[in-house]
């Protein structure tokens, strides 16, 4: 039996779009004001729930064919990886650094290394809270 | 302020513990997860509740709050959602294979 | 640049991370876990030799100059410790390739085992007092996944009590770094260290130290251990073996750590409560030791001996103690690890639990048997075997301090260990053969092998205790004056 819930379909095609917006934007945001790739990561992770909500796990899964576990490990992996780049580069380990760049669009913007730590953070928590929510769900 | 928080940190920790001797396999887990609120609390009260501006680059002038006991809470609550969320996918997977959710019946026995 | 000692937690995990793409191709998973943990263990022997040319090594993570940023230190004492965790776990894989089975390989097995080895490592390394409490968070995490992992009946329901505890002291362990954090406002080892020194240890601060205490005990099994020997035995053989020789070890190197190098001030409040939960630690571990039948039971009581045996060395805290206290803990990783690895395959090979329901196994597998006597006599101290410096030094550190009960326990302890195996010795692996060899299993070569390489490792400890000294009694050295790891932590020219 399906309950009806058309509101709840309708509204989750738009509100998945603004949060994965506000989830990209509180991680980019983070790196000088509150936000960050765990805050953002939630938020993200979130949406794909709400998803998983509002229509069943395996349509969600036949159109997002991701194997969530695998989001987790990559961010753990992109994450760890830029702290060892430092011992690449004999510098301590986990250290950071940051440059202007000139880009057509954008202009004057300040690239760092932290960045790509804090993506690695953010698919982790995504990861993560998906496998979560859905190994919660699942019910056989 | 101090003294206001600490109070509460008791109220909630008092909650957590009745929640967590009780026999049921949810209630402790919540007490659990009360439990973890309080202890941020109290980190957070001993770092000392003082007021300031955020601590952030662009707001550096005036003099700004400790920001250690806040980094510090953020990793307490990250383990403490991993944990809590561990333990319930393994009370739920207990309850399906042992059939039940209550602590005395789940003692069991020495020759298994 | 000391970047190589981040190596011992980053390397694992990093690799841990790999395997988990490498789910479906298990010969690959196990090679690459084995040859990590090797090279984790070659990286510990040259940090190690490093510290005895240059001194304390330190890593400041990001460049954040001590006591602002966090950072990983790495002492004789450490080091060494790492470099047992590695080799024993290396040795725990090997076994683990042929016991282990396909489905708990699929169910991403070496991923947690190696995450496992790098709370462990890291709770080792690290010189900062929450990072402690990260490393082991990770390292309980790993844990948990590691005793649940296949989800038998009595793995699920021991489980539970083994998470909702250490939930507990790891709530503890916040409340006691907060109160900390609050009384002498910085969490880096040596700077609290020095601030506790100008400021006196005083009650409030003397308060903080039992809390912490309590933490560690629970962690270690010192006093606080009703939940280890169910915990200890649910798990397959392998997990046990791992949980029963690096587990308690790390709680017993924070109480090392933070009563040696933090609240060494009131010995007499301190250093006496320890004494005596160690003591009725090992009264209340030998009942249980020789109390039951079940030979799985009986080795989680001989880690819960061992556990109070290797404080004495602290509660006692003269350099001749804890230097024998470095010797035990390096010793007890390897013959805990060789106990769990025999008794576990017993189990195996008859099919019962119980010591009186097996006999004559020395006719079947012979080389086996006498493994089993090696770590019995290892156990119990009987040189030229590996436990027999450590039970010495300890005991004659004892004496110097005038501790003349505790060293009447210990060695009591020794003679009761001593008596719970030889026990399981004379009833199941002498006597009457109840396997005819039609019935007989083969013992797969998979098996023998980790277990002959950790009975060579405490023989060749024991005769090889010279090697091992000067490493030891830098450690013990560095524990015995913490002015030496504090001047290396907190002087700025590295």
């Amino acid at each position: 039996m399906r309950i009806n819930d058309v509101i709840l379909r309708t509204v989750t095609k738009i509100v998945v779009f603004i949060i994965l917006t506000f989830g990209v934007y509180l991680f980019l945001s983070g790196h000088n004001t509150p936000g960050g790739g765990f805050i953002g990561g939630l938020v993200l992770a979130s949406a794909f729930v709400l998803l998983y909500l509002s229509s069943d796990i395996e349509s969600v899964q036949k159109s997002l064919p991701l194997d969530f576990k695998m989001v987790a490990a990559f961010g753990v992996l992109l994450a760890t990886s830029t702290g060892f780049g430092s011992l690449l580069l004999g510098v301590p380990f986990l250290s950071q650094t940051f440059a202007y760049f000139d880009l057509p669009i954008f202009g004057k913007t300040e690239l760092t290394t932290v960045t790509i730590f804090e993506a690695g953070v953010a698919l982790a928590v995504v990861g993560v809270v998906v496998t979560i929510i859905l190994s919660i769900s699942e019910d056989e | 302020m101090e003294t206001l928080i600490i109070i509460l940190i008791g109220i909630l920790t008092a909650v957590a513990t009745y929640l967590i001797l009780s026999r049921n396999i949810i209630r402790v887990i919540l007490g659990t997860a009360v439990f973890s609120h309080a202890v941020h609390l109290l980190i957070l009260t001993m770092g000392g509740l003082k007021k300031g501006s955020v601590p952030l680059l662009k707001e550096a002038d005036a003099p700004y709050t400790d920001a250690l006991p806040q980094a510090l809470i953020l990793t307490a609550i990250v383990i403490s959602f991993a944990v809590t969320a561990f333990i319930l996918v393994l009370a739920y997977r207990a309850y399906q294979d042992l059939g039940s959710d209550d602590l005395h019946a789940l003692r069991g026995t020495n020759d298994e | 640049m000391n970047n190589i000692i981040v190596l011992p937690l980053i390397l694992p995990i990093m690799v841990g991370v790999l395997l988990v793409f490498l789910r479906p191709y298990i010969r690959l998973q196990r090679i690459i876990s084995l040859l990590t943990m090797i090279g984790v263990a070659c990286i510990s022997v040259y940090i190690l030799n490093r510290i005895q040319t240059e001194g304390i090594m330190r890593l400041d993570f990001g460049g954040w100059k001590p006591p602002f940023g966090i950072l990983f230190v790495a002492d004789s004492f450490s080091a060494l410790l790492v470099l047992t965790a590695s080799v024993v776990t290396a040795i725990c894989l090997i076994y683990a390739f042929s016991s282990i089975g396909e489905r708990h390989e699929r169910m991403f097995f070496y991923p947690f085992i190696l995450f496992l080895v790098a709370g462990v490592n890291g709770s080792f390394l690290t010189g900062d007092l929450f990072n402690l409490f990260v490393c082991f968070e990770v390292m309980l995490l790993a844990s948990y996944v590691l005793v649940t992992l296949g989800g038998e009946k009595a793995q699920l329901r021991e489980s539970i009590k083994y998470v909702v505890i250490n939930i507990l002291s790891s709530w503890f362990f916040l409340v006691a770094l907060a109160y900390l954090y609050g009384t002498v406002g910085t969490l880096n080892m040596a700077h609290i260290s020095e601030r506790v020194a100008e400021a006196g240890q005083g009650p409030l601060l003397t308060t903080v130290s039992i809390l912490f205490l309590i933490v560690f005990s629970l962690k270690a099994g010192l006093l606080l251990f009703f939940w280890l020997p169910g915990s200890y035995s649910a798990p397959p053989t392998v997990i046990a073996a791992l949980f029963g020789a690096l587990l308690t070890k790390v709680g017993i190197y924070a109480l090392f750590r933070t009563f040696t190098l933090i609240f060494y001030h009131e010995p007499s409040i301190t250093h006496n409560l320890i004494g005596i939960m160690a003591g009725i630690t090992l009264i209340v571990g030998c009942m249980g030791a020789v109390a039951y039948k079940d030979v799985r039971q009986i080795a989680s009581y001989n880690v819960v001996i061992a556990v109070g045996f290797m404080l004495i060395g602290l509660a006692v805290g003269t350099q001749t103690s804890l230097e024998g206290s470095i010797y035990y803990i390096i010793h007890d990783m390897i013959a805990k690890a060789m106990l769990f690895l025999l008794v576990g395959t017993m189990i195996v090979l008859t099919g019962v639990t119980k010591f009186d329901q097996m006999s004559g196994l020395i006719r079947n597998y012979p080389l086996f048997s006498w493994m089993f006597f090696v770590v019995t006599c290892s156990l119990a101290g009987i040189p030229p075997l590996s436990g027999f410096v450590g039970k010495v030094l300890v005991g004659q550190g004892a004496i110097e301090n005038g501790s003349y009960v505790l060293v009447a326990l210990a060695f009591i302890s020794s003679v009761v260990v001593l008596y719970s195996l030889l026990r399981i010795f004379l009833n199941s692996i002498f006597g009457e053969t109840i396997i005819s060899p039609e019935d007989e299993l083969p013992l797969k070569k998979g098996l023998l092998i980790p277990i002959v390489l950790l009975g060579i490792g405490t023989i060749s400890l024991g005769l090889e205790a010279e090697v091992l000294s000067s490493y030891v009694s830098d450690a013990a050295n560095t524990l015995f004056n913490p002015s030496i790891y504090i001047d290396a932590v907190l002087s700025g020219n590295k």
